[in-house]
């Protein structure tokens, strides 16, 4: 059985389509990454599959229970974090976490065992009686993923879980999510960071102006675009954009104290540079070549480039 | 759809409410203060009788208390970005709209029934039928709390607004009420008036049960309120689920 089954999709908020016949299907035990740019449409559709806001059309399963016909039983097998998470600023932490856990049916022992474990686990234990209005924005982040794992979720659903967060939230963010993936939850996951995306996610679909545009592994993204690759070389003093134009060559950009030398030919490329680096008397740097990375994939789907 | 998880999940959407919104030192002292400052504003310095208009202060409080918090929690929670994590939670709309309502209503009996026993200590208040006027009770603050519910349920998470909003229809319902003029001295277009006021009932039944001189029959004003607690909860559904359908 599919953890989540979303059918056809669709959302308008006035003349604008948020999303267009969206389809996604997430088997157990993997974890899936959501990619967009800004006002792709991820949040409109998490929001859709977590029962939050009701379609236009298409329908949300979750391991086989329709969110919009049994919305109790189907949201019982899901632990949510929305965008922007926040929890209830004048309870504690632990009681934010326990009641949450009454939602779910668990009896007061297990309630309280849990919580003690997740708190430990996201290093809350010693604020667990303050009130979560006294908590830095990381630390109610932590707090927030807390309520969703309390009821150890089938299924875990997390709209940018690690945006805003400082490096040692974002570890320990990133580490629970993999932690709930071996613990069997199949994880859905937004993000704007890539590379978390690459280091997390068994599957991408990437998301623009409200419809799906590839679908599959990190890796098979990346080789989508095999046939685009790049040279970096820095020179050691300023060139322009003219020393880049030569057969094979389709375009460069300045990236950071560098540039990048996109082309069909990574060989052929090298030489004309070095060529030109000769003729102008500059010196190379440094210069590497690549293959696109996740990155350059997704700003070539979403139409970035 | 499994009822059991419904009833509980309308618990602890009550429980949440209460520990956050009403178990508040201030929510509790100005509930308590708030009626007293109504006597005296009301009663001090002015020859009323106190046997024929206690029902109506009786109603007046219940109806502040009951209703004074419910209008702001939905608003506030949108503000606060609470209340999407609360949606997504094992509840549906109607355990969200009855949990806000049932904690309206338990907080407007809690401190309404504390006012009571005060009053008939220190006034030697009649009491006809206790039963009667338990029910009132709670009958009066599920009525309110309703309407607490309803006045929450426009699209807006500025708790501002909603307090205008409040304000404007309450005050209302409380003017074309029997609470200032009995209903037995008024006649034509008052009497009108007054029947469109759900607090006029639940003031009938307070005489009924304290005085024993009701206008209505008892179970006249129990229908009346009964099918304006219907209405209420299917308005706030109604508007609610649009929301939803918005995502607003």
């Amino acid at each position: 059985m599919d953890a989540i089954e979303a059918n056809n999709l669709s959302k308008s908020f006035g003349p604008v389509t948020a999303v267009d016949d969206v389809s996604i299907v997430i088997p157990e035990g993997g974890i899936f990454g959501f990619l967009g740019p800004n006002g792709a449409g991820k949040t409109t559709t998490i929001r859709m599959i977590t029962g939050v806001l009701i379609p236009d059309a298409g329908s949300v399963r979750i391991l086989g229970t329709d969110v919009n016909k049994d919305p109790l039983t189907a949201k019982l097998k899901m632990g949510v974090i929305p965008e922007n998470g926040t929890v209830y600023s004048d309870l504690t932490a632990e009681q934010n976490i326990l009641i949450t856990a009454k939602f779910f049916g668990m009896d007061r022992a297990s309630r309280e065992k849990r919580a003690g474990e997740i708190l430990d686990r996201l290093g809350l234990s010693e604020r667990r009686n303050d009130m979560v209005r006294t908590f830095s924005k990381g630390m109610r982040q932590r707090i927030s993923i807390a309520c969703a794992i309390v009821p150890s979720p089938p299924v875990l659903i997390l709209d940018e879980p690690t945006t805003g967060l400082d490096v040692y939230s974002r570890r320990l963010v990133i580490d629970t999510v993999r932690h709930m993936n071996e613990e069997g939850s199949t994880i859905l996951l937004t993000t704007h960071n890539i590379e978390e995306a690459n280091a997390l996610c068994t599957t991408i679909s990437i998301i623009d102006r409200g419809k799906i545009v590839a679908t599959g592994s990190p890796e098979k993204l990346k080789k989508t675009f095999d046939t685009s690759r790049y040279v970096e070389v820095s020179f050691d003093q300023p060139v322009g954009q003219a020393l880049f134009s030569a057969p094979g060559i389709t375009r460069a950009e300045p990236w950071g104290d560098k540039w990048r030398v996109y082309t069909d030919d990574p060989d052929r490329a090298v030489k004309h540079l070095a060529s030109a680096a000769e003729q102008n008397h500059l010196t190379i740097v440094s210069i590497a070549t690549s293959n696109p990375t996740l990155e350059e994939a997704f700003v070539r789907l979403t139409g970035g480039v | 759809m499994d009822w059991k998880i419904f009833a509980r999940s309308i618990v602890v959407v009550t429980e949440k409410n209460m520990r956050i919104y009403y178990f508040k030192g201030p929510v509790v002292v100005f509930g308590l203060l708030f009626p007293l400052i109504m006597f005296l504003t009301f009663f001090i310095g002015r020859n009323l009788d106190i046997i024929l208009f206690f029902p109506g202060f009786l109603g007046m409080m219940l109806f502040f208390t009951a209703s004074s918090v419910g209008p702001l929690i939905t608003p506030w929670e949108k503000r606060e970005k609470t209340y999407e994590r609360l949606v997504s939670l094992p509840v549906i709309l109607e355990s969200i709209i009855i949990g806000d309502l049932m904690a309206g209503a338990i907080f407007g009996v809690g401190i309404t029934t504390i006012v009571f026993v005060i009053s008939a200590v220190l006034l030697h208040l009649p009491l006809a039928n206790v039963g009667l006027l338990a029910f009132s009770f709670v009958l009066g603050s599920i009525t309110f709390a309703a309407l607490g519910t309803l006045l929450a349920s426009p699209t807006t998470d500025n708790p501002s607004n909603i307090m205008m909003l409040s304000s404007l229809v309450r005050l209302p319902l409380i003017f074309v009420s029997g609470i200032f003029i009995p209903l037995s001295q008024l006649g034509g277009w008052e009497w009108i008036l007054t029947s469109l006021s759900p607090l006029t009932y639940l003031v009938d039944l307070f005489h009924a049960s304290l005085n024993g001189d009701a206008v209505y029959p008892p179970w006249v004003d129990v229908l009346v309120l009964m099918a304006v607690i219907l209405v209420f909860i299917w308005c706030a559904k109604v508007i609610q689920k649009r929301n939803l359908v918005k995502g607003i």
